[in-house]
């Protein structure tokens, strides 16, 4: 049973790299099969990751510091291949694990079969997603992100039609930009510091000096701007709202936690790098202000919109820039509820993106967009014909009072009103932020934050408010829709999940506290991973 | 050597950020691949210009690191080409699937106005 504990750490990626392919193998026609391969790698994903939980949080005295080290070839760090399991990365793997289980379920009522190939993408881009959370290693950091940029690339054309593959084309053009950006810091870093493990480059970073920090300075700000490029960061992100629209609903489900590994991937390295004076993009100043830009932006943006599934894009801005310019604040008081407040985010715009295209069913074209921009724009009807209409399926009793329901329950967990957790994240946060005013010197920022989170709140309630309006008590025509259990299930799944959330908000504070707590101590981290023995030393030759 | 290794990258990175910045999808790629030229050169270079050094550790003598190579960029450098031309050649193939559906190669899938 040890032994099967200590290997934890490489399921996440183990299982879904080999649940995809042997779905590469499978004739299309045997589409049970493999669904059943893809639900059971997703449920044994999303064991895995509740087992990290559990050890991460210090349960069997496996890893008593809270760290957990697995070494794939078994050699020791800085040279060997690492694997890093604590607080942080269980949650986020957590997280993936559930909305990955949602998605797929959603995905088996009918767009699993609209395209080749789509249960092994996206098993890969469950693995890519698994591995950036879990590699301790600058490279294998970039091999990951380009596993999951990938699949990505693979899901965002599933279901084809001209609007999905202009938009894909501009998806994959910057994330291969943002790829040569990362290669370009991993090379300058690694030939500065001599090394690319995380752990051991925190270590030589600070005993830089001369021309050798400068060139190291600059090798880290690129790797900040490859990574805010992830993010989806203002200015960098004009491509996130076309591509997240238009991808299929259980790819955009999906899709919205990709944002949050660009925001992991800046959090973990600026906890490493904090000590030894961080350089560039990691320095607060520069996150905050980042943050405050696409904070404002993805407002605005959803003021401006009409389409339901833009603004659920602008929702994942606004997540992307509110976290930003959390983790942008400096200390660690922000930290835990910036976390709290990034699950109940994925969550939701995961529920969203689902419950679009159920809402969309409802209606005929145009009824979404005010009849004066139908007017004087010209626009045609630009879904391909795969969309809706055609399904069959049992119809649930009352579906539109549980579109209704679930609309309203997702606008507001997006804007962050009561009762639900999308209230309790904002609030942790906003709290948060008045006691670090209070304590500061320099308030300023912090009621910068509260300003700029309260506003974005504002103009999610407006927004939404007017579509929700529009859609559920306009007179257009309207068609009630048939929902399957398969579809309506996950959406259902999800929100209860932000409510479980809200209801257990004490514990799963406590447990992102000790994770932000965690980052504030790096040694912990750097301890960990350079003193992991190789398994054959401890048996002693 | 390095003067001129440097202006290679410095042309080749030049003429690739000029024309992913060009409106046709077929020059974007040209320039993608010409970025990921750059690049490549780029890690190769990280692990200092030498001539005449193995990478690979000889068993029969001890090694020194002043006679060998630093063997990890080359490694580096060959993921980061299987990687690239796994992906230029998927943008490929989104590039020929969006002239077909859209009938143009703008990158935007329609002809500005002007």
């Amino acid at each position: 049973m040890i032994d099967w504990l200590q290997h934890a750490p490489i399921y996440p990626i183990a299982v879904p790299l080999i649940a995809g392919a042997a779905m590469l193998l499978l004739a299309d026609k045997r589409r049970r099969l493999r669904a059943g391969i893809g639900l059971l790698a997703s449920l044994a994903q999303l064991a895995a990751a509740v087992t990290l939980l559990a050890l991460a949080a210090g349960a069997g005295g496996v890893w008593p510091s809270g760290v957990g080290v697995y070494l794939p070839g078994d050699w020791p760090a800085p040279f060997g291949i690492v694997l890093v399991v604590d607080r942080l990365s269980a949650v986020m793997l957590t997280l993936t694990a559930v909305l990955g289980l949602a998605s797929l379920i959603y995905s088996l009522a009918r767009w699993d079969r609209l395209g080749v190939h789509f249960h092994s993408l996206f098993q890969f881009l469950l693995m890519g997603l698994n591995g950036a959370f879990l590699t301790g290693d600058l490279f294998n950091l970039f091999v990951f992100f380009e596993v999951l940029l990938a699949a990505s690339y693979g899901l965002i054309l599933h279901g084809s039609g001209e609007a999905r593959v202009s938009a894909g084309l501009q998806y994959i053009a910057v994330n291969l930009v943002a790829s040569f950006l990362l290669l370009i810091s991993i090379a300058l870093i690694y030939g500065v510091t001599g090394t690319l493990n995380l752990a051991d480059l925190a270590l030589r970073a600070g005993a830089l000096g001369g021309s050798d920090r400068l060139l190291f300075e600059a090798g880290a700000a690129v790797l900040g701007l490859a990574f805010l490029v992830k993010a989806g960061a203002w200015p960098l992100n004009f491509w996130l709202v076309r591509g997240y629209s238009s991808a299929s609903a259980p790819v955009g489900a999906v899709f919205s936690i990709m944002t949050k590994v660009g925001i992991y991937a800046l959090l973990r390295i600026g906890s490493l790098l904090l000590p030894t004076g961080a350089p560039a993009a990691f320095s607060l100043d520069w996150m905050f202000a980042a943050g405050l830009a696409t904070l404002i932006f993805g407002a605005i943006g959803l003021l401006a919109t009409q389409r339901l599934e833009k603004q659920v894009s602008y929702c994942v801005i606004i997540s992307a820039g509110t976290l930003l310019t959390a983790l942008g604040m400096p200390g660690v008081r922000l930290t835990g509820p910036a976390l709290f407040y990034l699950l109940s985010s994925v969550l939701t715009t995961g529920a969203f993106f689902m419950l679009i295209e159920l809402i969309e069913r409802t209606r005929t074209f145009g009824a979404n967009v005010l009849a004066v921009t139908l007017d004087l724009f010209d626009l045609d009807d630009p879904e391909s014909p795969n969309r809706s209409d055609d399904v069959v399926g049992v119809a649930i009793p009352a579906a539109m009072a549980f579109l209704g329901l679930a609309f309203v329950s997702c606008a507001l967990l997006v804007t962050g009103l009561p009762p639900l957790s999308g209230f309790v994240a904002k609030f942790s946060l906003l709290s948060a932020a008045v006691a670090e005013a209070n304590s500061s010197t320099q308030p300023a920022d912090a009621w910068i934050l509260v300003a700029a989170v309260l506003a974005a709140g504002l103009a999610g309630i407006v927004a939404f408010g007017r579509t929700g309006m529009r859609i559920f008590w306009g007179n257009d025509e309207r068609t009630t829709p048939r929902l399957r259990v398969f579809e309506a299930g996950p959406v259902a799944v999800l929100i209860l999940l932000c409510v479980a959330l809200a209801a257990g908000a004490g514990p799963v504070s406590a447990y992102l506290d000790d994770a932000a707590r965690s980052l504030d101590q790096p040694a912990l981290y750097i301890d960990a991973v350079m003193s992991a023995n190789p398994a054959r030393s401890q048996g002693g030759h | 050597m390095e003067l001129i290794y440097a202006i290679a990258i410095g042309v080749l990175a030049g003429s690739g950020v000029w024309l992913i910045l060009r409106p046709r999808t077929f020059q974007v790629i040209m320039g993608l691949t010409l970025m990921s030229y750059a690049v490549n050169l780029f890690i190769f270079g990280m692990g200092r210009l030498v001539v005449g050094r193995p990478p690979v550790i000889d068993p029969s003598i001890t090694p020194d690191p002043a006679v060998l190579a630093d063997p990890l960029p080359q490694a580096l450098v060959l993921t980061a080409i299987v990687i690239g031309f796994a992906t230029t050649a998927l943008f490929l193939v989104v590039l020929l699937a969006s002239r077909g559906l859209t009938g143009t190669d703008h990158v935007d899938g329609r002809e500005s106005e002007s």
